[in-house]
């Protein structure tokens, strides 16, 4: 007879995992009704991205048990999404991802809600963050990886052993594709390696150099490339180049082929324009479907320990044959991102405008234009501008006063940091301490670095 | 119509028209719809197979809700097979979708010819029984098959198709054809034309790696009696040497040539793989040789003779730092001789025709100038028949993965994958299946994953109680996450086995849910 009640079940298949006692799973693993239902009732997954894996990933959770999912991308649907983000149809082509995206889901699998998020990472203040259990990334750029992972280690708090303090660790499940490879990983932050420890695993692409475009093009791409970069620059005096307007593309494929001609160079197409002015990166439903489901299996057994976890990074190649490989990396135990945090130690008398501009000169952060959050509280923020001007008068005031005149404490600082060249977002976590003030020794090396 | 074009640029640019054209042509048929086979067809359907046929007699329960997102509220107690059909439909219209409300067991049974339709069979959640049949009734009707099963964290797929045979197999890396140390005249010819020894600070950092390597190499060689560097100790002075031609510190052309002077130290010849390949008995051709073969036949002649030891040049040359007009001259010199090989390949292909009693212009000019372009990479992938593997699997394997820590346990699961199916035909449930006879199950798989091992001639084998408890724990159960990583690994395999193009896996892959240490065994 129990038999019958459990083949009634929706939850019929997840429920043998879930409500039997096992052997190889985790030590928080407590099997029974209530581990499905708290699953179903507490558990809130955010899923970032809602491109190839984001659709996969949204399907693959709502149904693995977890009934609260919230999902942000900024991007609308395309024509070329069609061949793998199968959640949209050609006539959701303009349409926001993540809201066509979540109510497909809804639409199909009843029971889960999915709240969508049509905006920038950046957009969204540190709290939306710090309210789910668990981060999903189903992105294909290392900024917005970087970025994210920035914000869930800092949520990251050290004991006064510099102990990661467990209850304050946000899980981030990661995937990433391209053509018939790609990875799935689990970062727990302060126990296994996060992004930024591991970020050599992602080189940065390798840029022609200008030289080679203006004097010695060999191949198509440096044909391409020397119309999109050199050349539309000298026709359009102070036009930029857009690559999604399809007058503009036309426009560098002529132009590219006129080069080729001149050089002698074949294999100009306007398929291959814009795959290398766009850094078009190919990719597959199956593939999709491989790291998605490895995604979402991780996330399940973070929430429920009903199996052991990956540890802690997972390769797929389906190129020659089928290699699957495991690795197990270690930290960096002087990351700047999930370690205890940069130590600034700081006269008390130093306001937080001072403390702002500190931060451009410091040589291990040298960002601008900051912003500073402590403990959930706006202390200075840079935009919008009505809350530029709520925290303006905060400025003159004592950084020490501002932060309620403890000896040393945790903040966050958001702004625009150096990455090869580049300007990114980044947010950070620093440590302060207040030199002269009960707990910290005073040291000789002043002035805050 | 330009929109299907548009909506598959992301995948045009791994598999290219060609390999579109195939899939398009291709018809698939799916044996059992539930999480695993659906997701199989999801992702095949909206990458434009031509056609699907969904078999499957079961219908919707409301646990299939719950892991099988092609059916929903208004499925239930209809036909599984009509609702994932027309689900699937929605996904891309451009693909022909039928569904067949039958059991694939009986129509197994009953009806083996209408296998014979098809381009392609996924066959999903099959107990042995049904497997060994099929298998022997795709053999037989040339139809590739695909094997795929989702079983609580654990699962398989397997590839069941006599002979296949690749020509663009895509390796991510492979070493370029160049023949540094072995040029031809024209390409020597090329090389002397240049002074190496030039003043011009500008003329000097544009001669390319490869032109410095074939004229030093050829130096090196006048003072070493014909002979290239060998041992550990000449390579390093041969790079030496190639530093020590550098007039300025920012030339790039010399670094790529110390970087790429193990190309001068490579062996000359073709690689085992090939050798293998040129050697298969399947060379020697008759009336119904296929046109791989008889391009093999081929290129075991050119090898022969005119290659003098090597296949046809593949006639690219990868980027490199240097002018404009030697680089495109170059190019040149490497187009054209493989142009000459072709033409002599061309020769010898439509000789073979001729004299097997075929048309000669059978195999197009294209074909074969991609086989000649793909000569060093051809792969010939065989299986097994699945029952030759179930009575007799290489012993010597199965006796490694189970001594191996990092094998253990997928061979684990492989036994226990076919031990849950002679337990389901003892108890007719699978085990773990229903609550309340857990620990009676639990042994009753352990007496046949033991008695299973002991048939396979691992005598007094067991496996850890652990993993046979976990098997029973999964009770059959078929969860959405693992049904789309298997659906997704099998519609990879379909792809390439289809398109013709990359390596499909060899051997049974086995799905490790617990800690993602999933095993290709080859048994
Ligand atoms: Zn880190």
């Amino acid at each position: 007879m129990a038999g019958s009640t459990l083949q009634a079940s929706r939850s019929r298949d997840l429920d043998k995992l879930l409500l039997r006692p096992g052997n190889l799973v985790e030590p928080n693993f407590e099997p029974g009704p209530e581990l499905r239902d708290d699953l179903r009732e507490y558990a809130r997954v955010l899923v970032v991205g809602a491109g190839g894996l984001g659709c996969e990933l949204l399907k693959d959770l709502a149904l693995s048990g977890f009934k609260n999912l919230d999902v942000i991308d900024m991007d609308r649907i395309e024509v070329t999404n069609l061949n793998r983000q199968f959640l949209f149809r050609l006539e959701d082509v303009g349409k926001p991802k993540a809201e066509v995206a979540a109510k497909r889901v809804m639409e199909r699998v009843s029971g889960v809600n999915i709240v969508p998020h049509f905006c920038r990472i950046e957009d969204k203040e540190l709290d939306f963050y710090s309210d789910f259990n668990i981060i999903v990334l189903g992105l294909d750029s290392i900024e917005a990886r970087s970025y994210i992972n920035a914000v869930a280690c800092s949520f990251l708090e050290y004991d006064s052993d510099d102990n990661p303090r467990e209850e304050t660790m946000k899980p981030m499940v990661d995937g990433g594709t391209e053509g018939f490879k790609g990875h799935a990983r689990v970062i727990k932050p302060g126990v296994t390696p996060c992004f930024e420890c591991t970020i050599w695993l992602f080189p940065p692409q390798v840029k022609f150099p200008l030289c080679t475009l203006a004097e010695t093009p060999r191949t198509a791409a440096h044909c391409i490339e020397y119309a999109h970069l050199i050349k539309w620059d000298e026709v359009h005096s102070g036009k930029s180049f857009d690559p999604d307007d399809p007058g503009h593309m036309q426009w560098v494929y002529s132009e590219a082929v006129k080069r080729a001609e001149l050089f002698g160079i074949p294999g100009v197409t306007y398929s291959l324009t814009q795959g290398v002015v766009k850094n078009i990166i190919p990719a597959i439903a199956s593939t999709n479907a491989i790291i998605s489901a490895a995604c979402a299996l991780e996330t399940l057994k973070i929430a429920t320990g009903c199996s052991k976890t990956l540890s802690n990074y997972l390769t797929y190649n389906g190129v020659e044959g089928l290699h699957i490989k495991v690795t197990e990396f270690v930290r960096d135990k002087d990351c700047l991102v999930c370690g205890p945090g940069v130590l600034i130690e700081l006269d008390i008398s130093v306001t937080l405008e001072k403390f702002i501009n500190m931060l451009e000169e410091h040589p291990r952060l040298l960002l601008s234009k900051a912003s500073v959050m402590h403990r959930g509280k706006n202390l200075y923020m840079q935009a919008p501008p009505v809350l530029e001007e709520m925290t303006r008068s905060n400025l003159d005031q004592l950084l020490f006063d501002l932060m309620g005149k403890v000896p040393r404490d945790v903040i966050h600082v958001t702004g625009m940091s150096r990455k090869d060249d580049k300007k990114v977002s980044s947010l950070m976590k620093l440590r302060v301490a207040f030199k002269g003030v009960d707990g910290v020794v005073d040291m000789d090396m002043a002035g805050g670095a | 119509m330009a929109e299907p074009k548009i909506k598959y640029d992301r995948q045009l640019r791994i598999w290219g028209e060609q390999g579109q054209a195939a899939l398009e042509k291709a018809s698939i048929c799916l044996l059992n719809c539930g999480p695993t086979g659906s997701e199989t067809l999801k992702n095949l359907v909206l990458g434009g197979v031509g056609s699907i046929t969904v078999v499957d007699g079961s219908k919707v329960e409301v646990g299939d809700l719950g892991n099988n997102f092609m059916v929903d509220e208004s499925s239930i107690g209809e036909s599984k097979a009509k609702c994932v059909c027309s689900f699937l439909q929605e996904l891309n219209d451009a693909v022909k979708a039928k569904f067949i409300e039958e059991y694939p067991q009986a129509l197994i049974e009953t009806n083996p010819s209408f296998f014979s339709q098809f381009t392609l069979v996924v066959a999903t959640q099959l107990v042995e029984d049904s497997m060994i049949k099929l298998d022997r009734i795709c053999r037989e009707a040339n139809v590739k098959l695909i094997f795929a099963r989702s079983y609580g964290l654990t699962g398989l797929v397997r590839i069941s198709v006599k002979e296949h045979m690749i020509i663009e197999s895509k390796p991510d890396h492979f070493l370029d054809d160049l023949r540094l140390n072995n040029p031809w005249p024209e390409l020597k010819r090329f090389a002397e034309g240049i002074d190496l020894t030039t003043a011009d600070p500008v003329a000097h950092k544009h001669i390319p790696y490869v032109v410095i390597l074939v004229k030093m190499a050829n130096e090196w060689a006048d003072s070493h009696n014909g002979r290239l560097p060998s041992t550990r100790e000449e390579k390093k002075e041969f790079k030496e040497l190639l530093k020590s031609r550098m007039i300025a510190l920012d030339e790039d052309n010399y670094r790529e040539a110390v970087e790429a002077s193990f190309k001068v130290f490579a062996p000359q010849g073709i690689s085992q793989e090939l050798k293998q390949i040129i050697d298969d008995s399947a060379a020697e051709l008759h009336h119904n040789s296929s046109d791989f073969w008889v391009m093999v036949a081929a290129l075991k002649e050119f090898i022969a003779n005119e290659g003098a030891g090597e296949a046809p040049l593949e006639g690219s040359i990868p980027d490199m730092t240097s002018s404009t007009e030697h680089y495109v001259n170059l190019q040149k010199i490497y187009q054209a001789k493989a142009e000459a090989d072709f033409l002599v390949m061309e020769q010898r292909v439509r000789n073979h025709l001729k004299k097997i009693g075929r048309e000669t212009k059978m195999i197009s000019k294209q074909t074969i100038r991609s086989f000649c372009r793909n000569a060093r990479k051809l792969k010939v992938c065989r299986y097994r028949l699945v029952e030759d593997e179930f009575n007799s699997p290489v012993l010597s394997e199965l006796q490694k993965y189970l001594a191996d820590e990092e094998y253990i346990v997928a061979v684990g699961f492989y036994i226990l994958l076919r031990a849950v199916d002679r337990f389901a035909a003892n108890y007719n449930s699978f085990p773990g299946e229903f609550d309340g006879e857990m620990d009676e199950d639990i042994s009753r798989l352990k007496t046949a994953a033991v008695s299973l091992l002991s048939d396979l001639g691992c005598n007094g084998q067991t496996l850890t109680e652990d993993l046979i408890s976990e098997m029973c724990r999964f009770g059959a159960a078929e969860l959405h996450a693992v049904a789309a990583f298997i659906g997704g690994v099998a519609s990879q395999e379909v792809i390439k086995l289809i398109t013709k193009q990359f390596v499909p896996m060899s051997g049974t892959f086995i799905f490790n849910g617990i800690d993602q240490k999933s095993q290709l065994l080859s048994l």
